[in-house]
């Protein structure tokens, strides 16, 4: 293999893997203001009960984001120094007032949110979950904002082939930066809603009938019906976007060839990038066009427009699929458990299972719609202005073979290590020592190192 | 050297002391938490909770010191950034895998199964270890400007290993502060253990660094310079000899009760890493590229140097008071963590 193929798969498995974790971390911080302030407004102890055990899940989550962060600042030179030389003036600021207004903020302030209960004050200490919450969502912007002008890029001009800026306003308010920020955030709090009513689920399934179980039940599962119905419309508004902006991403998600009026939906098709065509097309009628163009007869431009010039079609277009599969699982799953859990009626086992066998089902949406958007920008790495040929590293295939090699399996055990330890402390949360009852004897189970 | 008059030619100046600031308070505060890492290895089981707990609330603030500074090599000297990073490619990939194992270690040490608890710290240590040789070895790199061949490496190889006791220094002296009875004591004796390879390791850096670069021997070895700088290997020198002489009167004084100068240790270490980093800077500026790359010829264009300066000279007070405060709520004798 060529060094840009493992430069890029190294970084695509790095990227992987961060995301994980600051999906999790960035609205798990508000729900854990959520039922900190639930409990000082009712003093009803299950809230601190679930506050407590989820904070235990923060800071396992915030640690593995800011490892996993800490090595996507040093791979930005490793991997693709060109991308800095060539675009460094726009996204250098954009990086540097992540770390000063972002990094800083969360992680002084989680120290006092996770132990400072005691030290400082109640006031203090709620101010400081505040302050961590408003942090992962700074450092989601501004990154968010970087990325989305590495789609559609605004506010510069090129010297020299190098971007200067000329307006900080159109930069950060590039135009796909709205939708890709209110999607993302709404996709991290899907993942976390999924994530509540999984564990709350797996705890229920085992017997575990603490208040505190029912209350995370209920919260996942009305925060996940809240969100889904504004997630699908906000991904819709974000795919008429893309189709603006980049249209050949667009034809690789449908896996649409030849330019065509009334566009046929592909439900299910293996895309073939030797013949340029699809196999086993599950297809239907009109219904691309009607999305896309918001009229039945409406043109949808094909893959063979922008030939030599987009994505590889495979990967994107079954990625998509996963992305929306999982959405409509969610709306589905997330409403029957509404329904199913409407005035204080109990959850059926049907139910519990299906949560516990969805808490995890955010990672697969969030990855697979970020493959959507990053291989669909291919071949380009900054749209229009760099590709991510132009940018590659110059350093050795085997070297590359070797740390990639290394990063995958230490990836692979803290992946493995992470949810095994999540459930473990569901598990532990739920034994009959650990009692419902508040603080003292909570606090000795709660030691943290 | 452009004219210092004009932003192309102070801006980058400035952001150089801006990254020299986080890179020092890096190395100071992930230095001493990095060492308790490595000295957890000595350590009986009841001990290294203590230890952990000492730095817990610090720790993830420390790193990010390090995410600023090459966040800054990264913002304002992007053609640095990819010349630097890639000719350290191993010790980078290295130094990262180490800070990720002892990163989650921290938490899953104290949240995963009883039975996984002794690998998580061996984890912890050997994370520790790993990243503090490979930043040892990268400043060893780039002293010797990134010269190829067994001998450099052997070199950076030895500097990764002095800097490793360096911050078991930084750890131990910390754990003075922070910790009493047998622990404390410990700590007292890891402190000593570790100071002669520090010694060593700041005289093979001041020895080989101007043998490099005859530019470096000229600006530190003429005759009106060096009545200058003679102060600073003095000052070194005096400060390593109050680090001994305290660290041999203690454990009488500790055994006691009393806590006078349990600080001095800690105190005289960090100005033994802000000299040595001084004495270093004054060597390379204003190269960040051994005698090959200037500041001013690897900065980013002015105005984007200017969105970034002013942001930073917003944020950065805010930035120092915060984490002032956090150190003062958790100030003190180390307690228990608890999740409250």
């Amino acid at each position: 293999m060529d060094a840009i193929l493992l430069a890029r798969i190294q970084f695509a498995a790095n990227i992987t893997f961060h995301i994980l974790f600051p999906t999790i971390s960035i609205a798990l911080a508000w729900v854990l203001l959520y039922f900190k302030l639930r409990f000082s407004r009712s003093r009803d102890p299950k809230w601190m009960d679930a506050y407590r055990f989820w904070v235990k899940v923060f800071a396992l989550t915030f640690a593995l984001g800011v490892v996993s962060g800490i090595t996507m600042s040093f791979q930005f030179g490793t991997n693709w120094p060109g991308f800095m030389e060539r675009v460094g003036n726009i996204a250098g600021p954009l990086l540097a007032y992540e770390v000063l207004t972002a990094f800083f903020l969360e992680a002084t302030f989680l120290a006092i949110m996770l132990f400072g209960i005691g030290r400082v004050s109640d006031r203090v200490h709620t101010l400081a979950t505040v302050l961590v919450a408003v942090g992962t969502s700074l450092s989601a912007f501004w990154i968010l904002v970087l990325n989305s002008w590495m789609h559609t890029p605004a506010g510069f001009e090129l010297r020299d082939g190098v971007a200067h800026a000329t307006s900080w306003w159109q930069i950060v308010f590039n135009p796909s930066m709205p939708y890709r920020l209110a999607h993302m955030l709404l996709a991290s709090g899907l993942t976390v809603a999924f994530l509540i009513a999984g564990l709350a689920a797996y705890r229920w399934l085992r017997g575990d009938r603490k208040p505190a179980v029912a209350a995370e039940l209920r919260t996942g599962a009305a925060l996940a019906a809240m969100l889904i119905p504004v997630q699908i419309l906000v991904g819709d508004l974000h795919g008429l976007n893309t189709l603006a902006h980049q249209p050949a991403k667009v034809a690789a998600m449908e896996g649409i060839w030849q330019t065509e009026r009334g566009a046929d939906l592909r439900l299910f098709a293996v895309p073939d990038e030797q013949a340029r065509t699809n196999r086993f097309e599950i297809t239907v009628p009109n219904l691309a066009s009607l999305i896309l163009t918001h009229d039945a007869d409406g043109e949808v431009k094909g893959l063979d427009e922008f030939k030599g010039e987009h994505p590889p079609v495979a990967p994107v277009f079954f990625a998509f699929r996963i992305m929306v599969g999982v959405g409509v699982l969610m709306l589905a799953v997330s409403w029957w458990a509404v329904w199913s859990l409407r005035r204080g009626r109990e959850p059926s086992p049907a139910l519990a299972k299906t949560l516990l066998a969805m808490t995890f089902s955010g990672w697969v949406a969030v990855v697979a719609g970020w493959y959507v958007t990053e291989i669909g920008r291919q071949p380009w790495l900054v749209h229009g202005v760099l590709s991510t040929a132009e940018a590659a590293s110059t350093v050795p295939a085997p070297m590359i073979a070797f740390t990639l090699a290394m990063y995958l399996a230490l990836y692979l055990a803290l992946i493995v290590a992470y949810v095994s330890v999540v459930f473990y402390l569901a598990r532990k949360a739920g034994a009959p020592q650990s009692p419902a009852q508040p603080l003292a004897p909570a606090a000795a189970e709660l030691r943290h190192a | 050297m452009p004219d210092l008059a004009t932003p192309a030619g102070w801006l980058p100046v400035v952001f150089l002391l801006l990254m020299g600031v986080a890179m020092l308070v890096y190395v100071v505060l992930d230095g001493y938490d990095l060492g308790v890492g490595i000295l957890l290895r000595g350590a009986a089981e009841a001990e290294k909770d203590t230890m952990i707990a000492s730095i817990g609330p610090f720790w993830d603030a420390n790193e990010t010191w390090l995410v600023l500074g090459v966040g800054i090599l990264l913002t304002a000297f992007p053609l640095a950034h990819g010349v630097i990073l890639t000719s350290l490619y191993l010790p980078v990939a290295l130094m990262l895998a180490g800070l990720i194992l002892r990163g989650v270690a921290f938490d899953f040490r104290a949240k995963a199964q009883a039975q996984h608890k002794a690998l998580w710290d061996r984890a912890f240590f050997g994370g520790s270890l790993l990243a503090a040789v490979a930043q040892g070895t990268m400043l060893g790199l780039t002293i010797v400007g990134f010269a190829a061949g067994w001998l450099p490496w052997l070199f950076a190889l030895f500097i990764g290993a002095c800097l490793a006791a360096g911050y078991s220094l930084l750890g131990a002296t910390w754990l003075i502060m922070k910790t009493d009875g047998e622990l404390q004591r410990k700590a007292v004796r890891w402190a000593h253990a570790s100071l002669w390879l520090t010694a060593l390791g700041i005289a093979a850096v001041s020895a080989v660094t101007p043998l490099v670069s005859p530019r470096i021997f000229d600006k530190w070895f003429t005759l009106t310079t060096l009545p200058l700088l003679v102060p600073i290997p003095l000052a070194t020198a005096l400060l390593f000899f109050v680090v001994d002489r305290t660290l041999r009167r203690l454990p009488v004084r500790l055994a006691q009760g009393n806590e006078y100068g349990a600080w001095v240790p800690f105190g005289a270490t960090v100005g033994i890493f802000f000299l040595a980093f001084y004495g270093l800077a004054y060597s390379l500026f204003p190269y960040l590229v051994v005698d090959r790359m200037t500041i001013w010829q690897a900065a980013a264009a002015p105005e984007s140097l200017m969105i970034i300066l002013v942001g930073a000279l917003f944020v950065l007070p805010t930035i120092i008071g915060y984490t002032i405060y956090a150190y003062r709520v958790f100030w003190g004798k180390t307690r228990e963590l608890t999740y409250g």
